[in-house]
């Protein structure tokens, strides 16, 4: 790393000219920005990139656990396309994505709206709403599990009690639909603050002459939101969105803890499949190839983010 | 929203009506919690009793699951091994996001733009893609089992996002300043550390939070990458380790879930603008 001028002085007499070539060496724009730099692309070199490589040479071998491995070229792609579990988890993958998205969007930016009010409290509320962003998903998804319990499920007692289920109440993790309301309801309570207080600081950044000018135009509350707030929130929607496409559709914790995938696979994601294929079962060459099925919307969304960015 | 031109009562009845909106949001937000806690805090008896009400604690609290917790279980060892990870695992990161962040942030040279690019395309890589090859190159590095082998995956997803999100804040320097110090003799590394450096502390102590925040909440890695019980992190050794062959569990398995989520609380409470400038830099995961 840098050399401060003091140790220079010290060590001038000893090999003075080739310090000061080094320093200047050092000081050059190019050279310093990549020296700052460098770490940080060996780490993702070695860590992200090589293993990225490793999951596609696995995804073509048939490595197993304690073997070494031949490579079989696509088969494990073919046997994977063929299987039922595993087109029920693409199934499973789009609809989960897709409804938790949609119901993030639409009740985040309303959480966002109702936020951005000056209410007394502001700074309480806020606190409790991000809160089920910060504690570990694993966890509150426990919680999550015993609400949801067979047996002693507080979701039931309390619906039964308001008039709302009939007696016993439905067994949340045991039937498929159900089951799979129940993910996305978790997915969504522990997604939505990041919805909603990324959209309030878009909110806050509008212009109030905007709202003003539409006033005097006549235009609602309605109006406001739809030509003013809509347009112009456009953009940070559009990022959050991505993001939360991304992370939803690799979802892991919740489903692992909340169902194993369970009943019978209707609730598996690509990640909870590929951690039983390649982990449990130890067909790491299957499992591979599975979370490989990740990778075109991890591209899709790249791609579009970047455009974004670069229009930006 | 502009109240300008309406009057009292139409103010007070839109506020009532914000309020009376929000109810649900917070109610949503924190029941689990409360449950969780309520759950923790009562007896087998209460618990298994289909007579009773779920929702608060009838029979008087106790405290005899978080006893069998710290006195049975090897939850101290777990809530070590996770400070431990947290720890050194964000130290690596910032010691590594710090410069990468600052060089992309300020310096011109060749290729700045493609390594800007490689940085913001892995922080968009979930965990998920890369656990099965990353455990392999675990067991190789001779890692296997061990908490050092999350001390050394979990940089790859914190050093792409604190390098992000310091870019963000190195930015916001003037240039100005580090001009002058230039001009004046100083060295590039001194301007870093003497003027760049100290007006990015917020952006640091973010970046500290939400690696922090992260190494502790992390699941599939710990999952996969551990599997001795006296290596475990908190969030792992709970959800994997206290579900035993009974039913009688549910006590201990929520008072490991509050206990362990303590930590995070704490910082929660006191650097809570801290979380929501580094969730609205528009960069955390979600």
């Amino acid at each position: 790393m840098a050399v401060g001028p003091g140790v220079l002085d010290a060590t001038a007499i000893a090999g003075g000219s080739r310090l000061a070539r080094a320093r200047r060496w050092w000081e050059q724009e190019h050279v310093f920005g990549f020296g700052l730099i460098f770490p940080a692309l060996v780490l993702l070199a070695c860590l992200v990139a090589w293993p990225f490589l490793m999951a596609v040479y696995l995804s073509l071998s048939d490595y197993w656990v304690g073997s070494p491995g031949r490579f079989i070229g696509f088969a494990n792609f073919r046997d994977i396309l063929g299987n039922d579990v595993f087109r029920q988890t693409v199934r499973n993958s789009f609809v989960f994505t897709g409804i938790a998205l949609t119901l993030k969007t639409v009740l985040g930016v309303w959480l966002a709206l109702l936020l951005a009010r000056n209410l007394r409290g502001k700074r309480l509320i806020r606190g409790a709403v991000l809160l089920p962003f910060v504690i570990p998903t694993a966890l509150s998804t426990l919680g999550w599990w015993w609400m949801f319990d067979s047996l002693y499920s507080v979701v039931n007692w309390t619906g039964i009690r308001l008039g709302l289920l009939a007696p016993p109440g439905p067994n949340w993790l045991g039937v498929p639909a159900y089951a799979m309301a129940a993910v996305i309801v978790v997915n969504v309570w522990r997604g939505l603050p990041f919805f909603a207080i990324t959209v309030l600081a878009g909110l806050v950044a509008i212009p109030r002459e905007f709202y003003e000018a539409a006033e005097v135009d006549g235009a609602g509350a309605w109006g406001r939101f739809r030509y003013v707030t809509l347009p112009l929130l456009r953009p940070v929607l559009a990022v959050v969105v991505l993001f939360s496409t991304i992370f939803t559709f690799s979802d892991f914790n919740i489903v692992y803890v909340l169902t194993r995938g369970g009943p019978v696979n209707t609730t598996h994601l690509f990640a909870t499949l590929a951690y039983q294929v390649g982990l449990q079962g130890g067909n790491l060459g299957q499992g591979a190839a599975i979370s490989l099925f990740l990778f075109p919307m991890l591209g899709a969304v790249v791609f579009f983010q970047l455009r974004y960015i670069r229009r930006e | 929203m502009t109240t300008g031109v309406r009057g009292r009562g139409a103010r007070i009845r839109s506020t009532a009506w914000a309020y009376g909106n929000l109810v649900p949001f917070v109610f949503f937000a924190l029941f689990p919690f409360y449950f969780m806690l309520v759950t923790s805090l009562k007896s087998n008896a209460e618990l298994y009793s289909l007579a009773s009400v779920p929702l608060w604690i009838q029979r008087g609290a106790i405290v005899d699951h978080y006893r069998f917790l710290l006195e049975r279980t090897d939850f101290l060892v777990w809530m070590r091994n996770s400070l431990v990870i947290s720890v050194l695992a964000t130290g690596v990161s910032l010691a590594i996001s710090i410069p990468a962040g600052y060089s992309l942030a300020r310096l011109r040279f060749a290729g700045v733009g493609g390594f800007g690019t490689a940085v913001f395309i892995t922080y968009l890589v979930p965990p998920t893609l890369l656990f099965l090859p990353l455990s392999r190159v675990v067991v190789w590095l001779g890692l296997a089992d061990t908490i050092w082998a999350l001390v050394v995956t979990y940089p790859t997803f914190l050093v792409p996002f604190s390098t992000w999100l310091l870019m963000g804040y190195f930015r916001t320097v003037p240039r100005e300043m580090e001009e002058c110090a230039l001009v004046d003799g100083a060295s590039r590394m001194q301007t870093l550390v003497r003027i760049a450096l100290p007006m990015a502390v917020p952006g640091i102590v973010c970046a500290t939070l939400f690696g922090f925040t992260l190494t502790w909440n992390e699941f599939i890695y710990a999952l996969t990458f551990v599997s001795q019980t006296a290596n475990k992190t908190a969030v792992v050794g709970v959800t994997a380790d206290l579900i035993r062959g009974d039913i009688y569990y549910w006590g201990s398995l929520m008072a490991g879930a509050v206990l362990a989520s303590v930590p995070i609380v704490i910082c929660y409470v006191f650097f809570l603008d801290y979380y929501v400038s580094g969730l609205t830099a528009g960069s955390v995961k979600g």
